[in-house]
């Protein structure tokens, strides 16, 4: 948005004036009204951005000289505010979970929360992603004397998701808030170990702020770079290939050169395998669709403790309602959505993990991958 | 099952207002999808009970404002990344959501599931008639294949007169 100055020199040029700001709806700080410009008085508009060019085009057509007072409004005001996070302080006091974070912004924040909360909190190496960047994984832990069992939750292994990633932020903080004070959360960490890996796609996820906002995939090249990119949700090796994905690098399913083709597969797969034993639960958070999704996407057959994943997924659906009304489908994926193979949520669950479930977080369609930032409060809000 | 026809569904749905969430309308609709090798639009029948609110004045608004415009209009990346779409981009919006509705249901069978993902380019077109004409590309994602299909179209509108797609091209997906 700019800020123009002006001063209208004949009669027909107020007129001209006048008629912009009415029909642009344009917004007058001097004067107030269109009926009190005047030739020979200043006149200071803001031009909202998507109209500042046909807006100096009408006024050069028109022969009416002006002046650029604030070339970018925006920084103006982002200037007099007292800014919520610095270069230098990164508190997680300061840190805006209402936002969207680009990746070097979330490796900053782990190193804090870390710092911040070391009595709970560790930062644990994971693997490396294809590009060569380091995946790490937190790891919420009350010292006990006893072994706890673990809840594994991944978010952003789909690059264009971005409300994933904003939800293990959220989580992550809401838990550390709120550990000593909420007797839920309390109760949880004393028998529990969370382990958090709020960005698993960490390439694609650069490359969704960098080059192409709607990228699904990992970034790693195929037939001499002339293709990029497999689904990391087709890679494990569940019933790898076989259903639900393309043999092809060009489409948005490709499953890869083989099962934990991918150095970030196989950097999950080897440590939860490793882990196995001790995990109850594997949680990856996707969007859209509003959906909690159990096993199989590969086949129709029910998983053999199906009753009780029904049950308590159902749960968790309803408590979720209960916050702002949002609906989410239950189910397996291979009825409710469409069969796939490959996916991190089937292969946790053929290991012996006994509760797996997909989120598919908001929301149904209307705004998509590209979920406005007012949303992610109450879309963690209501998942929490 | 309808032999040698297709498959036909009796739906019973209700239409949200999307500027007013707290109205709603009940639809009946009845929609039959040919036998999958004939490339046909699925044939649909509705009945809204109730009426729709009446919108005259802010077509009106918006009608005059683009009628007045000087330069034709010119846009990207609606939303964008973020998210966020300014209040003057809305109609544009709302326009393109509108008339890729058109564009899903010629191209949807089903196994296929689309949703407008966002507007790649709008450009109005000014005319000599009283109609408002913009070219748009549009981004549509397909749940199943999870693809991100480009398509162009070419989208008439009038505030009596209501919204045509007058032409439409699936685009190449650049590498």
């Amino acid at each position: 948005d700019q800020a123009l100055h002006i001063v209208p020199e004949t009669f027909q040029q107020v007129q001209h004036l006048q008629h912009l700001c009415s029909t642009l709806l344009l917004d007058l700080w001097k004067p107030l009204l269109p009926e009190d410009i005047w030739a020979g008085e200043d006149l200071h508009i803001r031009v909202p951005a998507p109209l500042v060019q046909e807006v100096k085009d009408s006024l050069d057509q028109h022969m009416i000289s002006y002046k650029v007072l604030i070339p970018d409004v925006q920084e103006l005001v982002d200037q007099s505010m007292p800014r919520e996070r610095s270069s230098h302080r990164q508190v997680p006091e300061g840190y805006v979970y209402t936002q969207y974070h680009p990746m070097e912004e979330i490796y900053q924040w782990m190193t804090q929360i870390q710092k911040s909360n070391s009595e709970l909190v560790t930062q644990h190496y994971l693997g490396k992603t294809i590009e060569n960047r380091t995946m790490y994984y937190l790891q919420i832990s009350q010292p006990s004397d006893k072994t706890k069992k673990i809840i594994w939750m991944d978010c952003g292994i789909h690059a264009r998701e971005w409300i994933s990633p904003a939800f293990c932020q959220w989580f992550v903080k809401e838990i550390l808030q709120n550990y000593k004070s909420d007797p839920k959360i309390s109760r949880f960490l004393q028998n529990l170990d969370l382990y958090v890996l709020p960005v698993l796609n960490i390439d694609g996820y650069i490359y969704s702020w960098e080059k192409d906002r709607l990228w699904r995939k990992n970034r790693s090249p195929h037939m001499n770079g002339t293709c990029y990119g497999t689904d990391l949700n087709r890679n494990f090796n569940s019933s790898w290939g076989s259903i639900g994905v393309s043999y092809n690098c060009s489409s948005e399913i490709f499953c890869g050169s083989g099962p934990e083709s991918e150095p970030e597969t196989r950097a999950v797969a080897q440590f939860i395998e490793r882990k196995k034993s001790d995990i109850l639960c594997y949680l990856t958070i996707h969007s859209y669709g509003q959906y909690i999704l159990t096993p199989y996407g590969s086949t129709t057959k029910p998983p053999s403790n199906s009753e009780e994943l029904m049950h308590v997924a159902e749960k968790a659906a309803a408590a979720l309602m209960g916050k702002y009304g949002t609906s989410y489908e239950v189910g397996s994926t291979s009825l409710i959505l469409y069969s796939n193979s490959g996916s991190s949520r089937d292969w946790a669950h053929m290991i012996g993990i006994p509760f797996s479930y997909t989120f598919e977080l908001r929301d149904k369609g209307t705004h998509g991958f590209v979920l406005p930032p007012d949303q992610i409060q109450p879309t963690c809000e209501e998942t929490m | 099952d309808i032999d040698d026809v297709g498959h036909k569904y009796h739906l019973e749905l209700v239409l949200e207002d999307v500027l007013d969430k707290d109205r709603t309308v009940n639809c009946t609709a009845e929609v039959l999808y040919h036998l999958s090798n004939k490339s046909i639009a699925p044939d649909v029948q509705f009945t809204i009970e109730g009426e729709l609110k009446n919108t005259d004045e802010a077509d009106n608004i918006f009608y005059n404002r683009i009628k007045s415009l000087e330069k034709e209009l010119v846009a990207e990346n609606i939303p964008d990344s973020h998210g966020n779409v300014s209040p003057e981009m809305e109609p544009i919006h709302l326009l393109a959501w509108v008339a890729s509705g058109y564009v899903i249901w010629q191209n949807s069978t089903e196994n296929t599931k689309f949703q407008l993902a966002q507007i790649k380019h709008v450009k109005q077109v000014k005319r000599s008639d009283e109609y408002l004409q913009f070219d748009y590309v549009i981004l549509l994602h397909e749940m199943v294949s999870q693809e991100i299909i480009p398509w162009q179209m070419t989208v008439l509108w009038h505030p009596q007169h209501g919204v045509q797609v007058t032409q439409d091209s699936r685009q190449p997906k650049h590498a």
